[in-house]
């Protein structure tokens, strides 16, 4: 008797739950199944692309292993928690994003490998990945040629514009101009001393605030340029030489292990923030872990986005981050670039009505983005994002103090006429 | 610019050599002991130097949060814990792979590049991939200025007194111990050292072990003036093997005289040419000597 009872209590407990579940089922799954009958597949997907009436396949293309796994670490979480963010509310027309992380290593070839393999074996929708401007030349052909649809974080040189591409970091000019002009205009900066690694970024940046300081802005003299090859981890005989040009001020784009170094050896020598100014633009938090607060205390960096930022939308999104990440991870310039990857692209879905390629590109340019940490942007015809720049002066405890902002949104330039 | 502008930077400048010279000589040191001794080409000499790197991290977060007082004086001893660290894995290292390829020197090349790979990875995936700073002590930091407009760096003068220091005990342990004398009998002729009743597996483990602390005293050195993370060492090792082949394996004189030779052109030419065009133009002169005297600068005579 007591054997039934249990049996029939059970039996009633599991009906009692599967009526619930049926219950339930359709209630949650209104919006998603409502949406896929506004948007059927067959309409939403016409090129063949890995999406079904529940989901849609991303793929995630970055470092993280190698060298650059220093750097890419941040984009590939950025991107993360914003596909997680979006899934929470819903998705993109209904359905959920998968992602298919692959792992470029820091080796180019790899990189043009795995977009290959994202776009032709995973008709991935969309990639967001690449970091170094190395990794996306490599994989740009590819992108062009399987018409595939990349996201791209990192700030760079610039004179660049695909139609397969999306640059959500700022392109040189953004990044140069107005930094030196502040330089000039609050510091009173005349003379300028150049130091770069040794590779395409630095150099066409240095080049763009040359012209820019000599010529179009007129803002002074240039007294001494200078590049170094990456990995260098000496520069004292660099030090004594920019202690012998005296300048007002210097402009750095010093990258990787050498960053360090750098100002390690100016701190060592008694170049520090309070005698001598100092703007870089390849000092972001994620550097500053490495660098330490110490040795770039009173220096300046030039980015669109620090961590200290004092608004809604980033005081929210630097909590979710660390939420997700844990309470010592830090957020840089590019990670929040990387963040807005996936909500540009959901924009873009959402306005075509479709995953298609063709239709995700021309419904782009004029996306506006409210919820960006770094405020609002939106995305220029060339494919990069009207963005305000900002000065941040670095402090002891690593962090970065906001020291100017553009009044306005500059707008992307990325073939700078004057500059070439 | 006036004389006494002049007088200082031409002072900093002849510094600047000093300590590269210094920096060049301490990277190599390990590899050449290992190299000239056994044979073996280390490829993950920089790993090792890493290991020392991620023990002053290590050190300075454990002092910061259990005895902040004692951070002054931490680097010192952190300083030792990086050579036992170091020490450690090497003979490890050893024990479980290079005495296997003994007589097969080109795969010790292939095998230790594979274990610096695999390091590399480790340091990334146990303790991340991004680079750490580690705190230093305050006495560190900065320049000793004697009068304005002079700034000699304290970590350069640090990392020269080290040098100078482990220099001076590799030379004296390699010529005044029974081990320098077991390693002596070992490389001028190995079957007569065994013949006289010298162990020369446990030499060689013994040596290769203090090869490779000798990296983690250098890398523990150089989160002074350098950066602390999984591909640190990686940007030293290729300087280290030019000063260890330009001298000529085998000799510690040759180490040190090559280690200066290369600061020295490298931070005159750096002074008055570009960056890069320095280092082509130290590399060139290499290349030009290497090929009119193979054996590098100084080479033992050693029956084979």
């Amino acid at each position: 008797m007591s054997n039934d009872r249990d049996d029939s209590s059970s039996l009633s407990v599991n009906r009692r739950r599967l009526i619930q579940g049926i219950a339930s089922l359709p209630v949650a799954a209104v919006p998603g199944w409502a949406m896929a009958q506004t948007y059927p597949t067959a309409k939403v997907n016409t090129t063949k692309l890995a999406i079904t009436d529940t989901e849609v396949t991303v793929g995630q293309l970055h470092s993280a292993t190698g060298t650059m796994a220093i750097s890419e670490t941040g984009s590939i979480q950025a991107e993360q928690l914003a596909i997680d963010q979006i899934n929470a509310m819903g998705g993109i027309l209904g359905r959920k994003i998968k992602v298919i992380k692959e792992d470029g290593a820091s080796d180019w070839p790899t990189f043009a490998e795995k977009s290959k393999k994202l776009l032709v074996n995973d008709r991935v929708a969309a990639v967001f990945g690449c970091w170094t401007s190395a990794s996306r030349k490599a994989v740009l052909p590819v992108f062009e040629k399987e018409n595939g649809l990349l996201y791209y974080p990192t700030f760079y040189e610039g004179l660049e514009q695909s139609k397969n591409v999306f640059y959500t970091g700022q392109e040189a000019t953004q990044q140069i101009l107005y930094g030196l002009d502040w330089t000039s205009k609050e510091k009173k900066a005349k003379t300028f001393f150049l130091v770069g690694s040794d590779y395409i970024w630095p150099r066409t940046s240095m080049k763009i605030a040359r012209k820019h300081i000599e010529t179009v802005g007129k803002l002074g003299k240039v007294v001494g340029e200078e590049y170094y090859p990456l990995g260098n981890t000496n520069f004292n005989s660099l030090i004594n030489k920019i202690k012998v040009a005296k300048p007002d001020c210097i402009f750095a784009a010093v990258v990787g292990g050498s960053n360090v170094a750098f100002y390690k050896q100016l701190k060592a020598a008694g170049i520090t923030g309070d005698k001598q100014l100092l703007l870089t633009l390849s000092v972001t938090e994620d550097e500053m872990t490495g660098v330490g607060g110490e040795n770039f205390t009173g220096f300046y960096s030039s980015m669109k986005y620090f961590q200290s930022l004092d608004n809604e939308n980033n005081k929210k999104f630097v909590a979710a981050f660390k939420a997700k990440y844990g309470p010592a991870s830090v957020i840089g310039d590019v990670t929040q670039a990387a963040y807005l990857g996936a909500w540009l692209w959901k924009a873009a879905v959402e306005k075509a009505g479709s995953f298609d390629v063709d239709k995700v590109v021309a419904a782009s340019p004029g996306i506006e983005l409210k919820i960006a940490p770094e405020g609002y942007v939106k995305l220029d015809e060339n494919h990069h994002l009207w963005s305000r720049s900002r000065i941040a002066q670095g402090q002891p405890d690593a962090t970065f103090k906001v020291v100017a902002e553009s009044p306005e949104l500059i707008k992307p330039d990325p073939f700078p006429k004057g500059y070439q | 610019m006036t004389f006494s502008d002049m007088l200082n930077i031409a002072t900093m400048q002849g510094f600047a050599g000093l300590s590269l010279f210094a920096v060049l000589l301490l990277m190599g040191l390990g590899l050449a002991i290992i190299f000239g001794q056994m044979g073996v080409i280390n490829m993950a000499h920089g790993e090792f130097m890493t290991i020392g790197a991620y023990t002053i991290f290590l050190a300075s977060t454990l002092t910061e949060k259990l005895a902040p007082s004692f951070m002054p004086y931490y680097f010192l001893i952190a300083i030792g814990v990086a050579f036992v660290f170091a020490f450690i894995v090497g003979w490890f290292v050893e024990w479980s792979l290079i005495r296997h390829l003994y007589k097969r020197p080109l795969d010790t090349l292939l095998a230790t590049w594979g274990i610096s790979l695999a390091m590399q990875q480790s340091f990334r995936s146990f303790i991340g991939p991004k680079e750490v700073s580690p705190t230093l002590p305050e006495w560190l930091l900065g320049s000793w200025s004697p009068h304005p407009g002079l700034d000699i760096p304290i970590n350069g003068m640090f990392v020269l007194a080290l040098t100078l220091f482990v220099t001076g005990a590799v030379m004296l342990a390699l010529y005044r111990s029974r081990w320098g004398l077991r390693v002596r009998a070992t490389v001028a002729n190995r079957a007569m050292a065994n013949a006289t009743g010298i162990n020369t597996q446990k030499t060689d483990r013994l040596t290769f072990a203090i090869g490779c602390g000798i990296a983690g005293i250098a890398g523990a050195a150089f989160t002074t003036i350098g950066s602390t993370g999984p591909t640190s060492g990686s940007l030293y090792i290729v300087d280290a093997f030019l000063v260890v082949t330009f001298g000529g394996a085998a000799s510690l004189l040759g180490t040190v005289a090559s280690a200066f030779g290369i600061a020295q052109t490298q931070s005159i030419s750096e002074f008055f040419l570009s960056g890069s065009m320095a280092k082509v133009l130290t590399l060139s002169l290499i290349v030009v000597i290497l090929m009119i005297r193979p054996q590098g600068l100084f080479a033992v005579k050693v029956r084979r």
